[in-house]
């Protein structure tokens, strides 16, 4: 079941670059990583390609398949017609380096700018207790491999250089999303969430959850989550009124705004 | 463009840094090492050759083994510590397998405080799941993505801890001065830049050597640089001749060939069949597991329910028994369509167990092979995964036998012995991360206390630059032979797949040694292609040195020892032997300094309080 | 719409000149919402600028109720306190539908997309050069949406109330046999209403202010037993969310323009009994 595929690849860096077409050999059951690679192999020794698990796991070789954001070694060839040609460009939201591979640096500096959690003591017995039901949103925000796809589609940055200063895109509101619903942690994050994070940037158009490999869903859970409790502290009629009255929710006592 | 005409100093010259510990690794032990050095007050910094957060430890499915006892509360250290020990066939180095089962619960709760979420009990603890080798469910898990929660907790740790992370830059060197780490030589894969670390201590986190077979779990990073970098340093290298082949690898379609399937399937129930529908694995039960494994299926099964009155399935049995059970099976002519044996969980749990409890499991083979693991079988065969050899190494400190090289992680030899029990790998990168980070800042200390810190050698810089260059040379000197790394490559790991593989012989061994010589005269002909920025050509060409290196331990080693122990099975030697049960091979760079030297070690003795622990049962 | 360098093509990014390269039809569904929405939007201001047609007995127009302008006889059940409104009726209460719509979640990226295009698909570049999001005014004003949700939940039993009635006897003149005065009725028009303040409930039950209201703000799942079940349960209506939202869009077109028929006696109401 072998057959020759019509790959288009970008090739180029930071100065210029263009889009080249190739012919490569592939077989059943592969993915566009693999017909990649097989073009390294035999054809382009130096085609920069970012890579590691093979498996969706790592996150590493993110890149736009016909326009899409992908990651590479879960595009299985089969899902495209053997006669079509096969487009393949680096994310276009991020600077190019080299062919497929792109500067991403961008999200390690917003990673740097985040919150980190923050837990009160442990029990007497050295351990912590937290219930399952407590801990399955914020585990569903750590299955995140870091692919970084739902940023690269983003409008927000993408269509607007600009803008990426004063938005941590959703990756990292979803870490936000993560730490205010921890069970035991001890910050309220909400207000940077809104001013540094740049949370009212999301048009909630939902791009990001299409695209996530993870299948999480980051707007539904995340965002909009996140968007609800930035409104309890700031918009909310009765919030502010059951705080008159003294008529509140405990849930959230025992925290420090930072 | 070429490499050679691009001069280091074309842009701005060569970097160059100072610190007190340089992390060669920024996976679980690289992590935890640099957040323990900076810890303790040293200026820190982590080099990695991918991403941050992308080293192979994200891809630990399973869970990291710890004694917490929340399961279970007869689990002590001490259970753990003899579960290893048998684990590894007695031949893993007793000091840290103590330590390892001592400390690794600390080290889990350790990761909580830091925001990892992991799966809970009904009593809000943490979760333990059961896995082979381990007498009672003791892997503290996230789902079947453990590694993933485990990187990132530590990821963020760092972050957070302001530590310096130099991503996609390679090390190819580590300096010394008079005998003493001084600092490391690397390149940035981005622009082809060089750099020079200088450093007293320098710690070694790199992981393994699985890509130098064809079938592996392991992926391109994984060419043994740690183990070839302690070998050029001076240092030694212990047990590098058992690799863990896991038992169930993917098998089809060829494209994921070797990926892993987690051993959480056999955990949480799944079996092994033959194509006529046999549980085969009762077969296979060696002596040493009789007591302690369950000889008829019912009784197998209840152990699930009822852990204190049935025994282990034999499924469960440490990884190499299946391993080899396995691969006998097929040659047998028992095996599936694609050259594997079945892995059944769908006719055993219900759907929703199986997508909750192995959610990647689920996905992987839904996308890459179009089989829904809830309805039918997988196919899968043993794949490499692990080495258990690596960097001999103090068991306290973690230092090797060069002063300021430490070592941590997979790359680090003795705590595994000869065969590595499953999630006994995540708590070994935290525990001995831990105490690698915190010996390597305290030697830099010291030595600043008394004024000795040694200085990186121009003239050892000059020649690292020479050698990282050279594949650019030969290429456009005379009779330049034109050979492709990537052919070479696969030329290397066709032959350890063929040759040294699970079950092993001396002519096969033989013939793969003098496949090795000849394949490290054709990489001395390799062409790269193309210039120095972020070019995969080169960066593979400077990788297949340390591949090719640490190919000819395994396989020296694998030569030597004659008997058939953990991850080594010789077929000519299919016993263990008392004799070599006493002893490690012990492997360190010869005169030429192009291959490498073997010799016995007798292994350390253990006192007599521990040894206890093996007689009362 | 060439973008110039603010977007993909900004320098350092890779040289592209196209705005997006897929290849599949992915303006199909912005341009299927921007037609559907126009349509009914045009509708909705004719009827709800028409101010007559709207009831016939007993039922009456959910664009209309509560009806507390100077309405037809028999259509207000909550009084007339606005009688001196000289404009339509509906004009009073729509803002309360309409608003919450407008700052539903759902909608906002269904119009977003279809009718600011930003962006117009995923991967497509959007036409603007400077995007704010929802920062400043007026967008900010999404926020309010919860106050419409709590109004919402009014509208909501308002609407279930006309159901009600519209099940109540009907007068001699619309006498199905002889005699018949007394005893529930139901027609067509009394099922369009409940199928449509069935969907009204699930669009209204299934926001996401409502999810997070009932126990999505909780950090603590596990000491809110009841709470969780609530939300687990609105949780899971949240999912299609986007689909109530349609539907009940049509239910509420569905059902005033079979009122309106009925007003202006173009078609005689289907009776069941
Ligand atoms: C699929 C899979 C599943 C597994 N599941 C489990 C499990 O369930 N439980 C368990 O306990 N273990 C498991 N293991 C084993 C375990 O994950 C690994 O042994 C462990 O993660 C190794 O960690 P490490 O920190 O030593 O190295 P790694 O995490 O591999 O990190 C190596 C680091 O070194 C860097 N590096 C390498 N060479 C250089 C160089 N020359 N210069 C600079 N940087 C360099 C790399 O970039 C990387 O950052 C699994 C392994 C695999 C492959
Ligand atoms: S929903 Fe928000 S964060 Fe997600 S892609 Fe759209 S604008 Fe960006
Ligand atoms: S949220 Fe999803 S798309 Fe975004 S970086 Fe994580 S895994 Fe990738
Ligand atoms: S290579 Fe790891 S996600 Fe594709
Ligand atoms: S009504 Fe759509 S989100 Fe509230």
């Amino acid at each position: 079941m072998a057959y020759d595929l019509k790959l288009r690849v970008w090739r180029g860096d930071a100065e210029g670059g263009d889009l080249t077409d190739y012919t490569v050999e592939v077989s059943e059951g592969e993915v566009v990583l693999d017909a990649l690679h097989r073009l390294q192999a035999t054809q382009t020794g130096d085609l920069a390609i970012r890579w590691n698990c093979k498996a969706g796991k790592c996150g590493s070789c993110s890149a736009e398949v016909n326009g899409r954001p992908r990651l590479m070694c879960m595009t299985r060839l089969s899902d495209f017609d053997p006669a079509e040609t096969i487009t393949v460009t680096p994310m276009r939201t991020f600077p190019v380096i080299r062919d497929l591979v792109t500067d991403v640096s961008f999200n390690y500096e917003k990673a740097r700018e985040l919150p980190y959690a923050e837990l009160g003591p442990r029990d007497p017995d050295g351990k912590r207790r937290m219930m399952q039901v407590d801990v399955e949103r914020g585990q569903e925000f750590r299955k995140c491999i870091e692919c970084y796809l739902c940023q690269d589609v983003c409008h927000v940055v993408r269509d607007h250089e600009d803008n990426k200063q004063h938005f941590a895109g959703p990756r990292f509101f979803i870490r936000y999303a993560e730490l205010d619903m921890h069970p035991l942690d001890t910050h309220d994050r909400r207000r940077l969430a809104q001013d540094a994070a740049g949370l009212g940037m999301c048009n909630i158009t939902k791009c990001c959850t299409e695209v996530c490999p993870e299948g999480i869903r980051i707007t539904d859970n995340g965002i909009i989550p996140m968007k609800e409790r930035v409104v309890d502290r700031k918009y909310d009629p009765l919030v502010w009124l059951g705080n008159k009255i003294g008529l509140r929710n405990r849930d959230d006592d025992g925290r420090t705004e930072v | 463009m070429t490499g050679n005409e691009m001069s280091p100093e074309a842009r701005g010259g060569m970097e160059r840094h100072s610190y007190d510990v340089v992390v060669i690794g920024a996976g679980g032990a690289g992590l935890r090492a640099a957040i323990a050095a900076h810890e303790a007050g040293a200026r820190t910094a982590v080099v990695c050759k991918s991403l941050l957060g992308k080293a192979h430890t994200v891809m630990a499915e399973g869970g990291a083994a710890a004694a917490l006892g929340n399961r279970w509360p007869e689990d002590t250290w001490q259970v753990h510590f003899r579960d290893t020990m048998r684990g590894g066939k007695m031949l893993n180095n007793w000091r840290m397998a103590q330590l390892h089962a001592q400390e690794a619960p600390e080290r889990v709760l350790e990761l909580e405080d830091w925001g990892a979420l992991f799966d809970r009990t009904e009593d809000g603890l943490i979760s333990q799941r059961d896995f082979g080798g381990h007498r009672y469910a003791r892997l503290a898990h996230v789902g079947d993505r453990t590694g993933l929660e485990l990187i990132r907790t530590l990821q963020q740790r760092t972050v957070q801890l302001g530590i310096d992370v130099f991503m996609e830059c390679t090390v190819t060197e580590v300096l010394k001065q008079e005998g003493q780490v001084a600092g490391a030589f690397g390149y940035w894969r981005e622009t082809g830049r060089f750099i020079t670390f200088e450093a007293p201590s320098v710690i070694l986190a790199t992981g393994g050597i699985g890509k130098s077979y064809k079938v592996t779990s392991n992926s391109w990073e994984y060419t043994g640089d740690g183990h070839a970098l302690a070998l050029r340093a001076g240092a030694s290298l212990i047990n590098m001749e058992f690799v863990q082949f896991h038992p169930t690898g993917m098998v089809w379609p060829p494209s994921v060939k070797g990926l892993l399937v987690t051993e959480s399937v056999r955990g949480d129930g799944g079996i092994l069949r033959n194509s006529q529908g046999a549980r085969f694995m009762f077969d296979y039960i060696p002596d040493f597991f009789r007591a302690e494994t369950a000889d008829t299926e019912e009784e197998a099964d209840a152990w699930y329910e009822d852990k204190k009155n049935n025994r282990r399935p034999p499924e469960l049995l440490p990884r190499d028994e299946v391993a080899r059970a396995i691969n006998s099976e097929i040659k047998a002519g028992r095996g599936s369509p694609h050259g594997g044996i079945y892995l059944d969980i769908a006719s055993r749990r219900d759907a929703d167990y199986i997508r909750k409890r192995l959610p990647s499991m689920y996905h992987q083979f839904k996308e890459l092979a179009d089989v829904d693991i809830t309805a039918e079988p997988m196919e899968i065969g043993p794949t490499c995964h692990y080495v258990m050899g690596g960097v001999e190494v103090d068991p306290d400190s973690q230092q090797s036998a060069v002063t300021g090289l430490y070592a941590a992680g997979e790359v680090s030899g003795g705590m595994h012995g000869s065969n590595r029990l499953g999630g006994n790998s995540l708590s070994d990168l935290l525990v001995f991360g831990k105490r690698a980070g915190e010996a390597a800042a305290a030697h830099a200390t010291s030595l600043d206390q008394r004024g000795q810190r040694p200085v990186v050698d121009e003239a050892d810089v000059k020649a690292a630059q020479a050698d990282a260059l050279a594949p650019f040379e030969v290429s456009a000197g005379p009779g330049g032979g034109g050979e492709n790394p990537y052919t070479i490559q696969h030329d290397l790991q066709q032959s350890m797949n063929d040759l040294v593989g699970i079950i092993r012989t001396a002519t096969e061994l033989e013939a793969s040694l003098a496949e090795l010589e000849r394949l490290k005269q054709r990489a001395d002909r390799m062409v790269v292609e193309g210039h120095r920025q972020y070019n995969p050509g080169w960066h593979l060409a400077l990788d297949l040195r340390n591949m090719l290196l640490v190919s000819e331990c395994i396989a020296k080693a694998a030569l030597a020892r004659q008997e058939s122990r953990g991850g080594h099975t010789r077929d000519d030697f299919p016993g263990p032997d008392p004799e070599w049960g006493a002893k490690n091979l012990v492997l360190s760079l010869d005169e030429a300094g192009t291959g490498v030297d073997i010799a016995e070690k007798p292994l350390p003795t253990m006192p007599d309080d521990l040894q206890q622990l093996f007689e009362d049962k | 719409m060439a973008t110039t360098d603010h977007g993909v093509t900004s320098p350092g990014r890779a040289h592209i000149e196209a705005r997006t390269l897929r290849q599949d039809r992915w303006w199909q569904s912005p341009l299927a919402t921007f037609v559907v929405f126009s349509g009914f939007v045009v509708f909705a201001t004719i009827r709800a600028f028409m101010g007559r047609d709207y009831y016939a007995t007993p039922y009456l127009s959910p664009f209309y109720s509560p009806c507390l302008g100077d309405c037809v006889e028999g259509a207000s059940d909550f009084g007339q306190p606005f009688a001196w409104w000289p404009l339509s009726a509906a004009l009073i209460i729509l803002v309360f539908p309409l608003g919450f719509r407008m700052t539903c979640y759902y909608y906002r990226k269904a119009y977003y997309r279809a009718f600011w295009l930003s962006p117009p698909a995923c991967g497509v570049a959007e036409p603007h050069t400077s995007y704010s999001g929802e920062t400043r005014f007026p967008l900010i004003l999404q926020n309010v949406h919860r106050w419409f949700w709590y109004a919402a939940v009014v509208v909501g039993l308002v609407l279930t109330f006309d159901v009600v009635l519209a099940f109540r006897p009907m007068p001699a003149e619309y006498a199905l046999g002889d005699g018949e005065t007394s005893g529930i009725h139901m027609g067509l028009g009394t099922l369009l209403m409940l199928v449509n303040v069935v969907l009204i409930w699930l669009y209204t039950l299934s926001c996401h202010s409502c999810r997070h209201v009932v126990g999505g703000r909780l950090r603590h799942f596990s000491k809110h037993p009841v709470r969780y079940r609530l939300w687990t349960w609105v949780s899971r209506l949240n999912t299609s969310h986007g689909r109530w939202a349609w539907y009940s869009l049509f239910s509420v077109a569905v059902v005033d323009f079979y009122i309106f028929l009925l007003a202006t006696g173009r078609i005689q109401d289907v009776r069941f009994f």
